[in-house]
């Protein structure tokens, strides 16, 4: 394959990821520094090297792939994109007062972005506008924190990185105004591949909330491969939030690192409801004292989703507290994968570590795995993990219809309990507000009730 | 804190009780393993040529398998090679009519374990099937139990007395190609039980035996089979001494449950295989494959299990829960010290519509040795009802050792209800300091805190064996920990 030129159009330049060729990259580099365009090419080779993760590799054993193997992906063309105003509107949160980056098949569109000013010490850039500037936060940071072993799609991110977004906040500074970044995926020519890259930074004692969202049409092809990185300072607090809305027909590969330093909290929440195939990974690395972590997440499936969880918790500093909080509902067909695995280092004293997943089986076809693993080599620790597997209970079930609730009513509340204890730990009530609105329309046996 | 670090290595220092070597000329095959070896050993069996045929099979089919390398443990690369396949003490030549013409110094060195071979084998009330490396030397009690029409002989003899059972059921639990260990088990198995229990019979005594590997260079390849038609059951004790040996032995068994309509097999081992020095020197590697098949329905089966031995064990003694409404316990408490690796667990398959499982597992390390649960819960589309509880708790005993958990559940129906829970802890401070002040020296403390930690396990032993395997703790935590 030749250079691929900004004329020709996309479906002349669409390749299976099992045969990337390495123009893809090339074509970027010019417009890149020096440093950047190394790293990509360095991940390039990872990613050739490793290829595709296969079904023998222990961290990939419960999904398959094969749908992303065998479609033929193009990259998003430059320019103009057809999303109106009325559809960013349609899709996204109903925010009043955050600042909203809209991002259209991976690309920054600022016509359609809310970019208020932010409060001072508080810097939102795109990548690509990062890279212009002065700043050296992107050479500092990108990439440093992410494990990209036994990740291909890590090392692909990486590769195609090309736009994303870098939140600086500074030095004790909070951060009340929510920062929204909103991804919608449109694949009407064709099957595209998208790789949002972003970086945030907390410094110490900052404080803030970063909300991903992405959303596509449903029927659409598509792989959305994202990778965050987050770097938590000393006593700061970030909250993270990001939420799966895409295609029915997408494909959703999500990486979060967040990084601690001393006395950091992060809340993580990730809700999952779109793709067909969704991966999302979690990796917090708590290396300093006095650590909070808090990993939240609910995933509905539905119809034939797929849907896995990958959490890895490292604790490698003593006296840290982690939470682990999955929860799943899985209707018609669908599958849910959870595999957690709490790493506590030789020195890590005194660590309190919970990781909790509970799965809820709506149907006959439905099938749930868990995998809540521990891997201790401190003495020291408190470390307890539980799973539960099963349909609704049926003594609880009795009671509400023995007050005189229909059973589909009482189905839909016991449902709505059960999600309703992940959203409960969020702190947005937009975020939460819309959430049950998209659960009820989601849920079963919720047409039947407004509870 | 300094107490538990001198304890420890008080602990460390304790040596090997059982690593004694019995003196007896041996018979064995020159190291190395091919078709010709097979052949050799089936012939010195003196096996039909179907046994000769299926074991040709499975080398056939272990030439084609990967060594597994999933397991959380660590070991130089195993020359197959290397080892000899086969190892008969010679006095085995002349075969002894009664006990009292067993080779002296085999019972010598039962007597050192203090296996009651003889008069206090009886008023035990145990049967003992003793294996000495390879071939079972006495069997007790089989004329009581041929009455009842339960036979309990050398997987040897049964291939020669009942070739129909052991074609039924051989490989019918765990395929020659199930596992790479399984296949070269299939291929190269010397000796073991055999347990065939009729229909209605409930076996009036606990059945027992030794296993003991005491040739140097000499790989332990036991297949055992237990059979309990409908309406039986049987009690099965196995434990497992070796001498001290500063090279790694390989230990590759097969164990295989068949349980029909209403019947009942506990499955109890002790395993106390040599576990290498302080450095890591020596020891046996233990490559197990148990399972069992809850054919019938209303079947059970049980696993407790008492891991104390090995340089490296990898063993997941695990029930196919086939039958409607049958039920598949594991127990295990698995203790590893210095520097072995344990990964071990169980795998339950629920298949029939309301199986049961119960899984309790208990792990202690100490020193800088690994210790990993690994286990599976699978719940197929058509065990409506299924039930199943695990809980996993693990002890860690010095800051140098790991305690790991990999469960995975695997969730079919709906109607199933799945719950597993695990914790990780030490031994609390507090709980040491409470058993001091009463006037408890800090070793009757642990033992007594290690006993509480593992009781649900060791309550489920038939007496003897939770004598023995208190007595086991016992030593192989002496001088551990607060």
């Amino acid at each position: 394959m030749t250079t691929m030129t900004q004329n020709q159009t996309m479906r002349d330049n669409s390749w299976l990821l099992t045969e990337l060729p390495e123009s893809v990259i090339e074509h970027d580099a010019a417009r890149m520094p020096k440093w950047l365009a190394d790293i990509r090419r360095s991940a390039f080779r990872q990613f050739t090297a490793d290829g595709l993760p296969s079904a023998k590799q222990e961290k990939w054993r419960q999904i398959n792939l094969r749908p992303i193997r065998e479609t033929a992906f193009g990259l998003p063309a430059d320019g103009a994109t057809d999303v109106s105003e009325a559809e960013v509107v349609g899709h996204s949160l109903p925010f009043v007062d955050a600042v909203r980056l809209v991002f259209v098949n991976g690309r920054y569109a600022a016509e359609l972005s809310d970019a208020r000013a932010m409060p001072s010490g508080v810097t939102v850039q795109t990548i690509r506008e990062a890279l212009k500037s002065e700043s050296t936060i992107l050479e500092t940071h990108l990439t440093k924190y992410v494990n990209a072993d036994d990740d291909p799609f890590v090392s692909l991110n990486t590769a195609l990185l090309d736009d994303g977004v870098v939140v600086h906040i500074e030095k004790n500074i909070t951060c009340d105004t929510p920062i929204y970044l909103l991804c919608i995926t449109t694949a009407a020519d064709g099957p595209i591949i998208t790789h949002p890259r972003n970086l945030i930074i907390a410094e110490d004692g900052a404080q803030a909330t970063i909300v991903e969202d992405y959303v596509g049409t449903d029927g659409e092809v598509y792989l959305t491969n994202a990778v965050t990185e987050l770097v938590v300072g000393e006593d700061a607090h970030l909250h993270h939030y990001l939420l799966e809305r895409e295609s029915d027909a997408a494909f959703n590969v999500s990486t979060l690192t967040a990084y601690h330093k001393t006395s950091s909290t992060l809340s993580s929440h990730t809700v999952l409801l779109g793709g067909a195939l969704v991966r999302n990974n979690v990796n917090p690395i708590i290396d300093g004292e006095h650590c909070h972590s808090l990993l939240n997440g609910l995933y509905i499936g539905r119809g034939k989703q797929h849907i896995d969880n990958l959490m890895r918790v490292e604790h490698r500093k003593p006296n840290c507290e982690s939470r682990q909080f999955y929860k799943g509902i899985l209707t018609d067909e669908s599958r849910g994968v959870f595999a957690g695995r709490i790493i506590v280092s030789r020195d890590a004293q005194k660590i309190d570590a919970v990781q909790s997943n509970q799965s809820l089986l709506l149907s006959e076809a439905a099938r749930a795995n868990s995998m809540p693993q521990l891997e201790i080599y401190a003495d020291d620790v408190k470390c307890t993990h539980g799973a539960t597997i099963g349909e609704l209970d049926e003594e609880a079930l009795f009671y509400l219809e023995s007050r005189g609730l229909a059973e589909p009513q009482a189905k839909a509340m016991l449902v709505h309990a059960f999600a309703g204890e992940s959203l409960e730990r969020m702190n947005l009530p937009v975020v939460q507000e819309a959430l049950l609105q998209m659960l009820t329309q989601r849920l079963p046996f919720t047409s039947a009730a407004n509870v | 804190m300094t107490s538990t670090a001198t304890t420890i290595e008080e602990y460390q220092r304790g040596g090997y009780k059982y690593g004694f070597v019995t003196d007896i000329e041996m018979d064995s095959l020159p190291p190395g393993l091919n078709e010709d070896v097979i052949r050799a050993i089936s012939a010195k069996k003196n096996e039909p040529q179907w046994m000769t045929d299926w074991r040709l099979e499975a080398y056939q089919r272990w030439l084609k398998m990967d060594e597994p390398d999933w397991a959380f443990i660590d070991y130089p690369p195993i020359d197959f090679n290397s080892i000899s396949y086969y190892a008969a003490p010679k006095s085995m030549d002349d075969g002894p009519k009664s006990l009292d013409e067993v080779d002296p110094k085999l019972r010598e060195t039962y007597n050192k374990l203090g296996i009651p071979l003889e008069e206090q084998m009886m008023l035990a009330g145990v049967a003992v099937d003793a294996v000495f490396d390879s071939v079972s030397v006495a069997t007790t009690f089989k004329e009581k139990l041929g009455e009842m029409g339960i036979v309990f002989c050398s997987i040897t003899e049964a291939i020669q007395e009942h070739p129909e059972l052991v074609k039924k059921y051989l490989g019918s639990v765990v395929p020659q190609n199930d596992n790479y260990y399984a296949a070269l088990n299939s291929a190269v198995f010397t000796d073991g039980s055999f347990v065939f229990v009729p229909k209605g019979v409930k076996c009036p005594m606990d059945l027992s035996t030794y296993f003991r590997i005491n040739a140097r260079n000499t790989g332990q390849f036991e297949r055992t089979l237990v059979i309990a038609e409908e309406g039986s059951s049987v009690s099965y004790l196995e434990g497992c001494t070796a001498p001290q040996r500063d090279e790694n032995q390989l230990h590759a068994a097969v164990v295989e449950l068949v349980a029909l309509d209403d019947a009942s097999i506990r499955y109890s081992t002790i395993q106390n295989w040599y576990p290498g020095d302080e450095n890591g020197v020596g020891g046996i590697y233990n490559f197990v494959t148990k399972r069992g098949k809850c054919q019938g329905k209303r079947s059970h089966i049980s696993w407790t299990q008492v891991e104390t031995g090995s340089a490296i064990t990898w063993k997941y003694p695990s029930c196919i829960l086939l039958g409607d409404d049958s039920m598949g316990e594991f127990y295990s408490v698995a203790v590893t010290n210095n520097r072995q690796q344990a990964d071990t667990g169980t795998k339950m398959i629920h298949i029939g519509k309301n199986t049961r499982s119960t899984i309790i597992s208990k792990g202690i390390s100490a020193g800088v040795s690994n210790n990993s649960y690994r286990g599976l819960v699978q719940i197929n589309k058509g065990a409506h009802n299924a039930r199943n509880y695990t809980q996993c708790d693990s002890m860690l005993m010095g800051d140098k050792c790991g305690a790991h958990t990999f469960p995975y559940i695997d969730v079919r129906n709906p109607t199933a209800h799945v719950e597993h829970e695990a914790t990780t802890s030490k031994i609390g401070e507090d709980q040491m300091f409470y058993c001091t002040q009463r006037g408890l020296s800090e070793e009757d403390a642990i033992s007594l805190i290690v006993n509480g930690f593992c009781k649900e396990v060791l309550q489920e032993l038939p007496m003897e064996f939770a004598v023995e395997a208190d007595k086991l703790l016992g030593i192989s935590l002496e001088g551990s920990v607060g």
